[in-house]
């Protein structure tokens, strides 16, 4: 079968045509040469949230806070002028892919400092990332190993509580108040493990009696097969050591299985988001831990301008517990900066180490060894009938100040004085 | 009428004659094409997981929903050479392969006697137990928090200290190894037993009883599978410094399915297409909406019922014409 | 083992059943379809899921859980002929795997769809106000929504079984399954006996879904998770066979019960290790038929 005899040099023009065609395509779309990219002069600040994902609420409301601080930032005539630049990324829960998004924001967008992100691994993984290449990263969730000697680094930041931390308060308010017989449900990873050991850690100071710790698969959705040995103890506190959906549904079979009638639960962090999705049944009667509640603007100057600025700039809405977090991560980060005057890493490391701020919930500092942010922690009940509006879903019955003692020691963690 | 053997015009055949060149000359640009080079690793890398997991549902035909086991025990293995035994960059990867190989062994060895949909099944539950093994072994693996530290900064070879951190330079790094394992399997297609993995496919009762051991070669088709697949987990352990649990998720194997077909099996490249279009897809898509999810799915739906020979395997069909 | 008494294993085990109704209606659409179409339907789970949100959905405009009962399954139902219709039918003969990997594919979708629609952190469900407390069963308290959830899969497996057993419908399902091509041959309409087989099995998943909602909420993943361990139960009770998936949804149902009293990291491996093993020695499952994937 003879086909059209050209011969092997000359090319048809309509081919030419369609290639160079598609090449201006190419050249016009989001794969643009890497190797034209220009150099900006904002401060760019990697913010990798899970976008997507069952914490998507919580991640875009630490995008919506995160935006209040560059918003001040910048008004406030930013470093010398130079003005702070938000990249958020949706790293969807997977460290994989946060590991990724770290990457593209270091290499590509170059960015100064990167902040985020919800779940401890997936903390984990883009402090290694950031490390490796000395970018300075502020983690705004909870996590006790990346305090630890083993992926600590000069570089590496942590705004958001602490497992142990959190635990440890809620324990200290509620061991002498409900008794001293405790069952715990705890979720078998990391996360849940260290609750439970900021807890006993908490309670020997109380004579406290572990009845039980019962361990439960991540993502259970049936805690029906665990709650009847609980109950056949008969203890005066359960604690429920577990995040997200997890306690949501903990929560919601524990009340179904009438176990509030004779034993108080107590969880170390109730999320305000987990309580608008869960409803008040579920959560009614249990006292938790925070490290913020839009509620205490009553009494704290900070907060209230926090809230006033976040509710301008978001239709009125008020700020979630890690929305908050998301603030003051990237404040914390701008501020040192602007301190130091410059946007030299070590630099900014010594400034935000010298840090002492109040920017939403009361007095705070890093504590040296490991970047930890000495805090406050709150501790809260959940109110069955909201009085002033929607979003008021929790009465803030303690509050414990912010004390260096009650955080694992730096030697506990690793860190050579 | 004699026929002179004129080569057509069109670009086409002119790639055909200059495969090789082309495709080093892809390789090398790629990078600069891509929204970000990290992006363009994990194609690669995907794409080589994809790659060994066609050759088995592609070519010998057997549809395994368990390959997240192969590709993360190779990312683990060489995570866990790196951190916890202090071996140098190669040996690391080597111990990616190798275990690859071995679990799918393993695996094999098992899921080989059934066939068909309960093929599917029986690897989708071992390597939903290998999940568990990896998750519970804490010490090792770091469990939940996934296994850190993989942090390799320089690669020394044949005197040259390659910068591992730079982007580009990780990017050829993990494009050689690429190459050559494609190229090594290229040769295993192309060799007698490369005939019979496809004399197996078309056919198991004639192949059998043209004295081919049937068993035999699905299981030593898988275990390749396992090594290709856990060279491709070792490069992702490299290049992402970390080994994150979720490489073990059922979704992880999932996703491979969906790239072999959305690029068509059963063609040499259409599964490094299928990870290219899955990866761009979810890169893009994500710029604008969220939902990137339902475009990748339905996409995958219309090439199911429309497409089955896959992205790739359309175009080939429709050029050679 | 301190504090395991006869009353605690007891309990556990009810516990156990009613896990296992769940099981036992998701699985038995999906012996169905298989039995019948020979299609391994990978959205089945996003079925479920469906099942619970259309019920969401309906209690929202005023509805009650009676109505979701009888609603739910229809709605999911009509969906499940629909996708049986215009998706999966141009692919039978193409290979077996085809329609699963349409199915996969398909179950991103909706699972997507539903996140659109409602959102992404899932909804609670609370348990309809007559079924809340719980009962002395005797040796314990037992909560009163999962004794009826097992009433009611008992009731639907009754209606299940009269239906294939005493209908003339019933009658050509079973044919259909054992023989496909004689039946066609009869001149019955397989490809309108494929689809209502479909329909059913999805409509049942649903009703599955919507009596799950109560206790774990609603969630966009739910279906994703149940359907792995839903392959556990069709393997060994042997795919095709109703009464095999009934005796292996509670098998399985009572296992991950049990091994929650004593060691509950392993609850999930447990049902895999099981699968993996009915399948080395018995691959067609304790009631399947040998030979039907050849």
């Amino acid at each position: 079968m003879a086909k059209k005899t050209t011969g092997s040099n000359s090319i048809s023009r309509r081919r030419l045509l369609t290639t160079a065609s598609a090449g201006a395509v190419l050249a016009a779309s989001p794969f643009r040469i890497n190797l034209l990219q220009a150099q900006e002069s904002t401060i760019k600040v990697g913010f990798p949230v899970p976008l997507t994902g069952p914490y998507g609420t919580e991640a875009q409301d630490q995008v919506r806070a995160a935006e209040v601080a560059i918003a001040e930032f910048n008004e406030g005539g930013g470093l010398n002028g130079r003005k702070a630049e938000l990249l958020v990324r949706d790293d969807k829960l997977n460290p994989g892919e946060a590991a990724t998004r770290t990457l593209e924001l270091i290499e590509k967008e170059k960015v100064n400092f990167i902040v985020g992100s919800l779940s401890a691994s997936v903390q984990l993984a883009v402090n290694n990332v950031t490390k490796e290449r000395g970018i300075i990263y502020n983690s705004i969730s909870q996590s006790d190993e990346i305090n630890e000697a083993k992926d600590f680094s000069k570089y590496t930041f942590h705004e958001a509580l602490t497992p142990h931390l959190t635990a440890g308060a809620v324990g200290r308010y509620a061991f002498p108040k409900f008794g001293k017989k405790v069952a715990f449900l705890t979720a078998d990873y990391a996360y849940g493990h260290e609750m439970v050991r900021g807890f006993q850690e908490a309670g020997k100071a109380f004579g406290v009696e572990s009845l039980i710790d019962v361990r439960h698969p991540l993502g259970t959705t049936d805690f029906s097969t665990l709650l009847p040995r609980i109950q056949a103890l008969k203890p005066d506190i359960l604690v429920i050591s577990n995040f997200g959906r997890d306690q949501q549904i903990a929560l919601k079979q524990a009340t179904d299985f009438g176990m509030k009638k004779s034993m108080k639960i107590v969880a170390p962090i109730l999320l305000y988001t987990g309580r608008l999705a869960a409803g008040a049944q579920a959560f009614e009667g249990v006292i938790g831990g925070t490290s913020y509640y839009w509620g205490i603007e009553d009494k704290l100057a900070s907060a209230k301008a926090f809230n006033d600025r976040f509710r301008k700039m978001h239709g009125g809405k008020v700020p979630s517990d890690y929305g908050a977090l998301g603030y003051a991560g990237v404040k914390a980060l701008l501020m040192g900066a602007k301190a130091a005057g410059s946007l030299d890493t070590d630099k900014v490391i010594a400034a935000v180490e010298a840090l002492k701020y109040d920017y939403y919930k009361g007095p705070e500092y890093y504590r040296k060894c490991d970047h930890q942010a000495v805090q406050s922690v709150l501790i809260i009940e959940s109110k069955s009938t909201p009085q002033k509006g929607d979003a008021d879903v929790f009465n803030v019955i303690a509050t414990e100040e912010p004390n260096e003692k009650n955080l694992r020691t730096c030697e506990a963690l690793g860190h050579k004085s | 009428m004699t026929q002179p053997a004129v080569p057509s015009a069109g670009w086409f055949d002119f790639a055909k004659r200059h495969r090789a060149i082309l495709a080093s000359i892809f390789v090398l640009v790629f990078p600069l094409v891509m929204p970000f080079t990290a992006l363009a690793v994990n194609i690669l890398i995907y794409g080589l997981y994809a790659v060994g997991f066609n050759l088995l549902f592609g070519y010998l035909g057997l549809l395994s929903f368990g390959h997240a086991a192969l590709f993360g025990t190779g990312a683990y293995l060489c995570g866990i050479a790196i951190v916890h035994l202090g071996w140098p960059w190669y040996a690391a990867i080597v111990m990616g392969i190798l275990g690859g190989a071995v679990m799918a062994a393993g695996i094999g060895a098992l899921a080989i006697r059934t066939r068909g949909i309960y093929f599917a099944m029986v690897t989708m539950a071992l390597s939903q137990c290998v999940f568990y093994l990896f998750y519970q072994a804490v010490d090792w693996t770091g469990g939940e928090n996934g296994l850190r530290g993989v942090n390799v900064r320089t690669i020394d070879i044949f005197g040259l200290k390659l910068d591992f951190i730079n982007p580009l330079t990780r990017y050829y790094v993990v494009a050689a190894f690429v190459i050559l394992a494609l190229f090594v399997l290229s040769r295993i297609l192309a060799s007698p037993f490369g005939a019979v993995i496809e004399a197996v496919r078309e056919n198991e009762a004639r192949a059998r009883a043209s004295g081919y051991d049937v068993t035999r070669t699905r299981l030593i088709t898988f275990i390749l599978s396992g090594a290709f697949c856990g060279l491709a987990g070792a490069l992702m352990a490299l290049h992402l410094s970390i080994v994150p649990i979720e490489i073990l998720h059922i979704e992880t194997s999932g996703m491979v399915v969906m790239m072999s077909l959305l690029g068509g099996m059963g063609t040499f490249f259409g599964p490094f297409v299928g990870a290219a279009v899955f990866l761009l897809l979810e890169n893009l898509v994500s710029i604008w909406t969220v939902h990137w999810q339902l475009i990748v799915g339905a996409v995958f739906v219309i090439c199911v019922l429309f497409f089955p020979a896959g992205i790739w395997g359309t175009i080939l069909k429709r050029i050679n014409k | 083992m301190a504090g395991l008494s006869f009353d605690l294993i007891a309990l556990q085990l009810f516990t156990g059943l009613a896990l296992g109704a769940i099981y036992v209606l998701f699985a038995i659409g999906l012996s169905l379809i298989f039995g019948m179409l020979t299609v391994v339907n990978f959205a089945h789970g996003a079925f479920y899921m469906v099942g619970a949100y259309v019920g969401l959905f309906l209690l929202s405009l005023g509805g009650n859980f009676w109505l979701c009962l009888v609603a739910v399954p229809l709605i999911v139902g009509t969906i499940g002929l629909v996708v049986e219709r215009f998706l999966i039918r141009p692919l039978y003969g193409r290979g077996i795997d085809y329609p699963l990997l349409l199915t996969f594919g398909l179950s991103y979708v909706m699972v997507e769809l539903i996140r659109i629609a409602f959102g992404k952190s899932g909804y609670p469900f609370d348990t309809p106000e007559i079924l809340q407390g719980a009962v002395n069963i005797g040796v314990g308290y037992f909560p009163l929504y999962r004794l009826f959830v097992i009433g009611i899969a008992a009731a639907v497996l009754l209606g299940l079984w009269l239906f294939l057993e005493r209908t003339s419908f019933g009658l050509i399902i079973r044919a259909g399954a054992r023989d496909p091509q004689i039946v066609r041959v009869l001149g019955v309409n397989v490809s309108r006996v494929w689809l209502f087989v479909f329909g059913i099995g999805s409509g049942i998943a649903g009703l599955a879904g919507l009596l799950a909602a109560p206790l774990q909420g609603a969630i966009p993943e739910m279906g994703a998770t149940i359907l792995a361990e839903a392959f556990v139960v069709t393997v060994v009770g042997g795919m095709g066979s109703i009464g095999g998936a009934v005796i292996a949804g509670l098998l399985v149902g009572v296992v991950v019960s049990m091994t929650s009293l004593f060691a509950p990291e392993m609850a999930k491996v447990s049902i895999f290790a099981l699968m993996a093993i009915v399948l080395l020695i018995r691959p067609q499952g304790f009631f399947g038929r040998a030979g039907l994937m050849s």
